[in-house]
């Protein structure tokens, strides 16, 4: 029996992953359930990594392993020179996905693109509530109805986007998840039936793979697209196996249940790295860990005291305790992979008898304050307890007192943001489509004072570099100015910047052609599965 | 009887009442809200904040969301969960029969070893058989779940390669699920190899779930039995000279068992609770990870609905037992 059931296992294990009738399936071993299949509505990664990634195009994408922003639906654009009107030139001959519940009978063209759109920016489109409680929040987190005055349609295949000022970014944007293009005769074709909803159940779009099914917290199918504009992909089903513990997606990993799974526990790389059947990709994550000091209340007020404090954090330390090794220290307030990152500036160096002296020299003494933990584990700050623990043990050194404060998450997130909170708060950031305006001006700029700026810092002259560079539109003059940024950034530290960590993505041997994603996503697209 | 059974079924409504005014608060209680878990770091301003709290009706005074969630769900609607944006009753519904299906195979596992290993110790009392069963129950009893279920995957999963790691089924079979049950699905599916599968996949997590109940009902089978071995009747039934078997199997264990059948009654709910563990060890998509996952996202709709229909059948589950037990037994009617 023993050995009968042996071999029933092995032989299960080798036909999943083998694939039936010489079919090629890619097991992707999923860390959770998606929320829906339409990713304007949602803006967990998790959601993207089941809609827009696999089922989905942009006008705009990123190339694949990079935050470069390259043609997709759309084969070229134009930029007004007042920056207000953009143009693009929309691909001919894409074909919508043919499925069991819809037969697209054109091709993709400018009224996909307008509804794609109008649905989010317009209150009275028939789609814009067409499930309860439709918020649109990446499309309103990203400025966009403030943004975009119009967008018209000038033929079958050019559509204009007006809008009200003129904003580099916006390219960016529209490669994000929420900016995915839909199929508007699909769409009608449900309003008839009165199954709205299922826009966001059964997924029609014109991405690499195709939606098959989806069982609720189990498993995910879909299939290559025969038809795809940039060339059917070289596997022929994809598979995600729901699978929500870490420590289970390794043992499904080693036991061949999956090819490729997503976030290994810390702990668990060096074995995994170990395992001749296994490769770990690892990539630098477009994140960044910090701590805000808050600028506007004494003795925070003071550049030197802040520049002194960060030179009393011991950065390594940190590295080692909270990140295991799958982080780097950051210098920057933007990770080193996005383009304009400042390799010129100088970190603080950790030396506690200079800070101590250099805040006797700025008449601080007996300071206590408060350091805020966040409650939860980010990527950018897995374990951020620990973290103000080592950073209170830091600070005592130079004769600083630390009380650590944490509050549940979303009081936290609120209560961190106030212009009168006191002392420092641990907090971080993840890019959304590596521009580095979206770190600059999202966390740092004058706007965000009250809300998303935690240091409460409004410098002028931070806030004329980076609102000019938003108004260019060559990468090169917007990266000079940024680096300059950084450079004041760095003078006046606002934050102790702690660290970017590294993201890792083991996989079996086999699996050839993956590129991991710098924006932290998980796409299949030209992945292949060696005989 | 009619009468017995209409005022049992009266009570279930001042019961039901409480039930949906602790689902609704419950949840509430707690801090956090869903919105601003929704924003993270980003955050966002004051007047969207407002927008989307009206569109929730989160901005109404919270007898009247009560007064309103109450109001649609005398007319079936159970509301839509505000992570995912679908029904509510729906995502139950799909989810439902998952549960279902693990936590009968883990009662009928309990049962069946359970009730034996307890019948034996107590007719062995004090021998080492009895002394091995109670350690073993009182081991299983006090067992961490989360750590026995990751030890069985690593063991025979990881290392003998015997049983499936996670999961209700291969990925190699698909098919529409029609009664949500994997093992009757499968069969109905008619494909090869589909049932044995799916049997292998209800292996480890049925044995997980089992593990307490399990002890809890060996345990309870050995005392309720010694109890009844030391009754009169179980002496002149044995001087009558018959046989240990029958004395012990007829006589004997017949009595035992109605302490031993509420106990079984009461597991339900150990069962529910143990399923939250087991079902997210096992990627076992059943409403115990669903409740879990939507407490940690705040989502009011799923953790106020889902606890109400959790409560609703373990009433009628109750009902159901209540009933069945006035007619066995008589006194119980008046």
């Amino acid at each position: 029996m023993k050995s009968k059931l042996t071999f029933a296992a092995a032989l299960l294990a080798a036909t999943v992953l083998s694939g039936a009738a010489g079919a090629k399936t890619l097991v992707y071993c999923s860390e959770g359930s998606p929320e829906g299949f339409d990713p304007a509505l949602y803006t967990a990664g998790t959601t993207f990594d089941a809609s827009s990634k696999p089922v989905y195009n942009r006008l705009v994408q990123f190339e694949p392993g990079t935050t470069k922003t390259v043609p997709g639906l759309a084969e070229s654009w134009e930029i007004s020179d007042d920056g207000l009107e953009v143009t693009f030139k929309l691909r001919q001959g894409v074909k919508f996905h043919t499925t069991d519940f819809f037969t697209p009978s054109r091709d993709f063209n400018a009224d996909d693109v307008l509804f794609s759109f109008n649905r989010q920016l317009q209150e009275d489109h028939p789609y814009h509530a067409y499930v309860e409680g439709a918020s649109w929040e990446y499309f309103n987190g990203m400025s966009m109805p403030d943004l975009v005055k119009s967008i018209e349609k000038v033929d079958d295949y050019t559509v204009k986007f007006v809008l009200n000022r003129p904003e580099a970014p916006f390219i960016a944007n529209l490669a994000m998840d929420f900016a995915s293009i839909f199929s508007k005769e699909y769409a009608d074709k449900l309003a008839e039936s009165g199954n709205l909803s299922d826009l966001n159940q059964k997924p029609v779009g014109t991405g690499p793979f195709q939606f098959v099914a989806y069982q609720p917290d189990a498993v995910i199918r879909y299939k290559a697209h025969p038809d795809y504009w940039n060339g059917k992909q070289p596997i022929d089903d994809l598979v995600f196996a729901i699978t929500t513990e870490a420590s289970v997606r390794q043992q499904k990993l080693i036991a061949g249940e999956c090819h490729i799974t997503p976030y290994p526990n810390p702990a668990d790389i060096e074995s995994l790295k170990a395992n001749d059947a296994l490769k770990v990709d690892e990539q630098e994550g477009l994140n960044v860990g910090y701590l805000a000091y808050n600028t506007q209340q004494a003795p925070f007020d003071n550049a030197k005291v802040r520049k002194a404090l960060n030179m009393a954090i011991n950065k390594e330390a940190i590295l080692d305790a909270v990140f295991q090794g799958a982080g780097q220290a950051a210098k920057n307030p933007i990770p080193p992979t996005m383009w304009s990152y400042n390799d010129a500036v100088e970190d603080d160096a950790y030396d506690p008898e200079a800070a101590k002296k250099m805040l006797e020299e700025e008449g601080v003494s007996d300071l206590s304050m408060k350091v805020w933990a966040m409650p939860v584990q980010r990527p950018y700050n897995p374990n951020a307890r620990r973290m103000a623990e080592l950073i209170q043990e830091d600070f005592s050194k130079v004769g600083v007192d630390v009380e650590i404060v944490s509050v549940e998450w979303t009081e936290y997130l609120d209560v961190t943001g106030n212009v009168d909170r006191d002392g420092a708060v641990l907090l971080g950031w993840t890019g959304d489509n590596g521009d580095p305006d979206n770190f600059l001006a999202v966390l740092l700029g004058c706007d965000g004072v009250g809300g998303a700026n935690r240091a409460q810092w409004c410098n002028d002259e931070f806030e004329a570099l980076i609102q000019k560079a938003k108004t260019l539109s060559s990468q090169e003059e917007r990266a000079k100015l940024y680096e300059e940024a950084q450079l004041v950034f760095k003078r006046e530290a606002p934050w102790a910047t702690i660290a970017h960590s590294v993201v890792h993505m083991p996989m079996r041997k086999e699996v050839t052609g993956y590129k991991m994603d710098p924006l932290g996503g998980h796409a299949f697209e030209g992945v292949h599965i060696a005989e | 009887m009619l009468r017995f059974f209409l005022s049992r079924l009266a009570l279930l409504i001042p019961t039901f009442i409480g039930v949906s005014i602790v689902a609704f608060s419950f949840i509430r209680l707690l801090p956090g809200d869903p919105i601003m878990l929704l924003a993270g770091e980003r955050g966002m301003s004051e007047e969207r904040y407002q927008q989307l709290q009206a569109l929730y009706g989160f901005d109404q005074p919270l007898f009247v969301q009560y007064f309103n969630y109450m109001t649609d769900l005398l007319q079936g609607d159970f509301g839509t969960s505000i992570v995912t944006k679908r029904p509510l009753l729906q995502e139950f519904l799909t989810l439902f029969p998952a549960t279902i299906e693990l936590s009968l195979c883990a009662i009928i596992v309990a049962v069946a070893i359970g009730v034996p290993l307890g019948v034996i110790a107590a007719v062995r009392r004090g021998s080492w058989l009895d002394q091995t069963v109670m350690g073993a129950a009182l081991v299983g009893y006090s067992m961490p779940i989360f750590w026995w279920g990751l030890l069985l995957i690593i063991f025979f999963s990881g290392i003998l390669g015997w049983t499936p790691v996670s999961g209700r089924i291969s990925l190699l079979y698909f098919f529409p699920p029609v009664t949500g049950f994997m093992l009757i699905d499968s069969l109905l599916s008619g494909q090869a190899g589909a049932f044995k599968s799916a049997l292998s996949h209800l292996i480890l997590p049925t044995i997980v779930l089992a593990t307490i109940p399990l002890a809890v009902i060996a345990r309870q089978t050995r005392s309720a039995m010694l109890e009844v071995l030391g009754e009169d009747y179980v002496r002149t039934a044995r001087s009558k000279g018959l046989p240990p078997r029958r004395v012990i199997g007829l006589h004997a264990l017949r009595n035992a068992l109605i302490p031993v059948v509420t106990t079984i009654g009461l597991q339900v709910g150990v069962l529910l609770a143990g399923a939250i563990l087991t079902e997210t060890i096992f990627s076992w998509p059943g409403i115990g990870k669903w409740m879990v996952d939507s407490v940690f996202k705040r989502d009011y709709a799923v953790v106020q609905g889902g606890l109400l229909l959790i409560a609703a059948i373990i009433m009628i589950v109750n009902l159901i037992v209540d009933v069945l037990y006035g007619l066995i037994n008589p006194r119980i009617r008046h």
